[in-house]
């Protein structure tokens, strides 16, 4: 965790107490075949467990990354924070408070503190409502603005805002293209005065000249605004230019936790290294991968002990059968019993 | 390069006839490629490179047509051809590859017998030896177990491996050329890395050429050997891989270099991204001269109102009036 | 909800269809509501040149002009006893009748009745019924569509299932059945009046099936979509987020399965009306003098049955014709 200093978009991070606190945090989603095919076909219940004990802080005012490729987990994890699904197990707490059990007055505080950025653009706004509609709705829920007058006024700001003009108020989302989609979609993320704002591969979907764009607005954003972001995503590049802190995620499990530098320069869990391998650079010409070999199991039937196993090149006995519990090293958590071993680089026992 | 180019694309042109008038989706893009080359066709979306590889193989659906220009592979034309015999050439001459593998893989067939199919229909072997290469051909890709693979469905592989036997099916028939469309864009990232490298390999190995289409700059940096910079429809700059993404002569190549976030632990991920202000145009909304001058930060007088002619530099060949042609337009390529 | 989360692959084939489609200008979602689009000119021009669907709306025109009008239009008032000369019974079109001598433009019936007076006002109950079953099936048939695309689980398998079975039957037989049972409920000096409701009811009954799947095929795709995770993030009730939200986005096909099931609500209505459940003797419909007709057929009188077949024909027909080409116009896949 990063106490002190600054983050990527220049704000000084305090010593207060985490917004955002995530303990032990599980999902699990039964998905059997229907009752009556199961009995004719004599199978057993199939549970995916799409998360898995994950637990970790985001500080006021930074941007925590989760990374990970298909079947990790993120975008479970992403709903469970703004209260959209119910963890099977563990808690989640954002200024004191758990959406899981939270109601009323406190539920409703809850909802105007937490927001989202979505991952489509074309299918995040209602495409028969109006901008106007669609960014004032959440101050017509909160009770933020009142009457038509107002509405249109703060709507028009925060239109500008993000870059936008306040004439755009009157169009509709098929007017605009993917990236002045995703504008309206931060428009209306802000239109309710968060803290904090779950962003799912809010670029993931946009051409690289328009993903610059919209990063920029969402750093010049945070900035102005002292937000927190919870920015999930798979690309280790974009992860590397917003993120104060990364947790990486494998198979629903958050295996290595650090800051920004400490995780790109020194990774210590086998499978962050493989993954900042892989990853393609800008200046990788003619670049060799380290052969990882294996993709990513099926998370319906993991595989035993430390999921990353078979795949895992510092693999020692024991790994398939125990799973590793967390531990500190340095600025980092990780959960791997030779991460020295990948520390200090050597394969060989 | 001393040996003729295997595949030549000149000023092809691709049309589509709408009530609003005619839209140009490609229009006058030229490059070409060696044998056992690969060359990264890369741009935004929009930028005409999925269409333009449709159009070599010949898969454009009516209405859209090609409207000029000319591709040739190895000395043949490909543009004129009919339907017959560019079923003749697609498998036999081009390889495709795809970016979604379920719908490049008949999922009521087994592997073995797909591969076995289209080896047979291209080539002049007999069954048993159809059977045998598809089983040299999974084994060239990777894929353990591969003899009891053979019998197996698309739908029992992982995505990884099934994108490892479109490959497979891709070679099978021995091209000349591959066309790979976003082949790993629906891949995990450690998978990307995996095919990437085995499409490197298995082409360089049996020279075949690659047109390699994608939007990720990452992939063009570590997979290619040259790469044409594609923007509505037209070419920026085509040259060797390297030069054009460290020296690029085109403002919007340097524009999208800049713009790229890279997780290279030698960029500093302080500085801030650079922006490209505004987005690319639409087919129906295209300005005239150069498609690009509107956003382009070193636009002249001229760029507004003439199309830039291609202009050698090197071996890179750029449409940009920042470097005008020494002569007029001449037929020379790098 | 859902049964387990989205693979990142899914997400991006749909938004890279969804971009594609965009880029192309054949999104579905990239028009406005159907209604904007309709006074643009693409319908129009469509309408102008489609001359199956301008004859349709003429007749359907004339005939809906002629049945609100009745009371001005018809000569005479075929429901008041009072007025009917039984004497000008039997008299053949443009004949004059034997007791007043009166001249009849479609002739008489066997009591007297104008059947030019009677083919109006039956046109109007008619349609009167019919539209007010089919908005009665469309309430019904949409909000029960919503809530089984939204709530899934038991409720949508429930509903689901009644759908099923309903339809196993023929509509006119689930209309007689409702019919049978409401007449049975209620107490015999008000059937007369409640004859109309009891009808409407009966025939929206048997009609509400179509109208509910449909919306609930459409409902279930918009539900995944991030904008409605939007709403349930504010906090939005449900009903809010089905009638505000995915109810603007499904309504498309609606008014086409609407249209179509007008001309089918007609026919149903003249069916009951003719086999004598539906409307009562003293504010006969067309279904009623069809049946008045049927018995005098044979024995020459045949004015009885054919103009008001006839009239059903054309009424049915210009409505089914309209609706064909709604539906084609709103399909942008046909463009």
């Amino acid at each position: 965790m990063t106490a002190g200093g600054d983050t990527q978009s220049g704000q000084p991070l305090g010593d207060d107490p985490p917004l955002v606190e995530i303990e032990g945090l599980s999902r699990r989603f039964d998905v059997s075949s229907a009752w009556l095919n199961r009995i004719v076909r004599r199978e057993s219940r199939r549970i995916l467990t799409a998360v898995d004990d994950v637990s970790f802080r985001m500080v006021r005012g930074e941007t925590y990354a989760l990374v990970g490729e298909s079947g990790s987990g993120k975008s479970t994890i992403a709903k469970m924070i703004v209260g959209l699904l119910a963890p099977s197990d563990g808690v989640v707490r954002v200024a004191g408070t758990d959406p899981a059990n939270a109601s009323g007055e406190a539920l409703a505080a809850f909802r105007r503190r937490v927001q989202m950025i979505f991952q489509d653009p074309y299918a995040s706004l209602n495409p028969r409502w109006r901008v106007l509609d669609i960014v004032g709705e959440p101050m017509r829920v909160f009770a933020l603005a009142k009457g038509r007058v107002e509405v249109e006024r703060r709507v028009g700001a925060l239109l500008e805002q993000v870059g936008l003009s306040a004439a755009d108020a009157a169009k509709y989302p098929h007017e605009f293209s993917g990236g002045q989609r995703q504008r309206v979609g931060i428009a209306r993320a802000l239109a309710s005065e968060p803290e904090l704002i779950v962003c799912d591969e809010p670029t993931s979907a946009l051409d690289v000249s328009v993903q610059a764009q919209v990063l920029n607005l969402m750093r010049d954003l945070q900035r102005e605004l002292g937000l927190t972001y919870l920015f999930i995503t798979h690309d280790l590049s974009v992860v590397r230019y917003m993120a104060d802190t990364i947790g990486v995620l494998y198979l629903g499990r958050l295996v290595e936790s650090a800051p920004r530098e400490t995780l790109f320069t020194e990774p210590a869990h086998p499978y962050t290294r493989m993954l900042l391998d892989a990853a393609p650079r800008l200046d990788g010409f003619g670049r060799e991968h380290a052969i990882d070999g294996g993709e990513v199991p099926d998370p319906i039937r993991p595989p035993s002990g430390c999921h990353y196993h078979p795949r895992c090149v510092y693999r020692v006995d024991g790994c398939d059968e125990r799973y590793p519990p967390v531990r500190p090293i340095g600025a980092r958590t990780v959960r791997c019993f030779e991460a020295e071993r990948v520390l200090s680089g050597t394969r060989d026992v | 390069m001393s040996d003729p180019p295997l595949l030549e694309v000149e000023e092809l042109i691709v049309e589509i006839p709408t009530r609003r008038g005619t839209l140009r989706p490609v229009d006058g893009v030229s490059f070409t490629i060696g044998r056992g080359e690969i060359l990264g066709v890369v741009g935004e979306s929009g930028a005409g490179k999925s269409i333009t590889g449709a159009a070599i193989i010949g898969l454009l659906e009516r209405p859209i047509r090609i409207g000029g220009g000319r591709v040739t592979l190895g000395g043949t034309r490909l543009d004129t051809l009919g339907e017959p015999e560019l079923r003749r050439v697609r498998g036999a001459r081009i390889g495709t590859i795809f970016q979604d593998p379920s719908t490049s893989l008949n999922p009521l067939k087994r592997v073995g017998d797909q591969l076995a199919e289209t080896a047979l229909a291209h080539l002049d072997i007999s069954r048993g030896e159809a059977r045998d290469r598809a089983l040299r051909a999974l084994v060239d890709v990777g894929i353990p177990a591969a003899a009891e693979r053979l019998d197996a469905w698309p739908h029992e592989f992982s995505g990884g491996m099934r994108q490892r036997v479109v490959i497979a099916l891709a070679l099978i028939g021995e091209p000349e050329l591959v066309i790979a469309d976003e082949p790993t864009t629906a891949l995990d990232v450690s998978v990307q890395a995996q095919i990437l490298a085995l499409l490197r390999r298995l082409c360089t190995e049996r020279g075949v050429g690659v047109m390699l289409v994608t939007h990720d700059m990452g992939v063009i940096a570590e997979t290619t050997d040259r790469v044409a910079v594609l923007y509505a429809g037209r070419v920026a700059e085509v040259g060797p891989t390297r030069r054009v993404l460290t020296e690029a002569l085109h403002p919007y190549t340097r524009g999208l270099m800049g713009s790229t976030p890279d997780a290279s632990p030698e960029r500093d991920a302080r500085e801030r991204l650079a922006q490209i202000p505004g987005s690319m145009p639409g087919l129906t909304a295209l300005p005239p001269g150069c498609a690009f001058h509107p956003r382009c930060p070193e636009a002249m007088t001229r760029c507004a109102t003439d199309r830039p002619h291609p202009a050698v530099r090197g071996d890179t060949r750029v449409w940009c009036w920042l470097h005008p042609p020494d002569e007029p337009p001449a037929e020379r390529r790098p | 909800m859902s049964v387990g989360p989205d693979t990142d692959a899914d997400i991006g084939t749909r938004i890279d269809a969804n971009a594609a489609a965009t880029a192309a200008g054949t999104h579905p979602d990239a028009r406005p509501g159907a209604f904007a689009r309709a006074w643009q000119s693409d319908v129009a021009w469509s309408f102008r040149h489609s001359p199956v669907a301008m004859l349709a709306a003429l007749a359907f025109a004339v005939l809906v002009i002629a049945a609100i009008g009745a009371p001005w239009i018809a000569p005479h008032t075929p429901f008041d006893p009072g007025s009917l000369n039984l004497m000008d019974g039997f008299t053949p079109p443009m004949g004059e009748g034997m007791g007043s001598g009166e001249r009849y433009w479609l002739g008489t019936d066997d009591q007297g009745r104008d059947v030019f007076s009677t083919i109006l006002y039956g046109m109007r109950l008619s349609l009167l019924i019919g539209l007010a079953a089919v908005a009665f099936a469309a309430v019904l048939g949409v909000t029960l569509g919503l809530i089984a695309g939204y709530v899934g689980g038991w409720v949508d398998a429930l509903i689901m299932r009644v759908a099923d079975i309903q339809l196993t039957f023929p509509s006119i037989l689930v209309a007689l059945l409702i019919f049978g049972v409401a007449r049975g409920l209620l107490p015999p000096e008000s059937r007369e009046q409640m004859a109309i409701w009891v009808l409407i009811l009966s025939i929206g009954l048997s009609e509400w099936v179509q109208f509910a799947r449909t919306v609930r095929g459409s409902a279930m795709v918009e539900v995944k979509k991030d904008y409605v995770q939007a709403a349930r993030l504010i906090g939005r009730k449900p009903s809010a987020i089905l009638f505000r939200h995915i109810l603007p986005n499904v309504m498309g096909p609606v008014l086409v399965i609407a249209t179509i099931y007008l001309a089918l609500a007609i026919i149903a209505e003249a069916t009951l009306s003719f086999l004598g459940v539906g409307a009562p003797p003293t504010r006969p419909s067309l279904g009623t003098l069809i049946r008045i007709g049927q018995d005098y057929l044979f024995s020459g009188e045949w004015w009885i049955l054919l103009f008001p077949s006839i009239t059903l024909l054309a009424l049915a027909l210009s409505v089914n014709l309209l609706g064909d080409w709604l539906r084609d116009v709103l399909n942008p896949k046909l463009r």
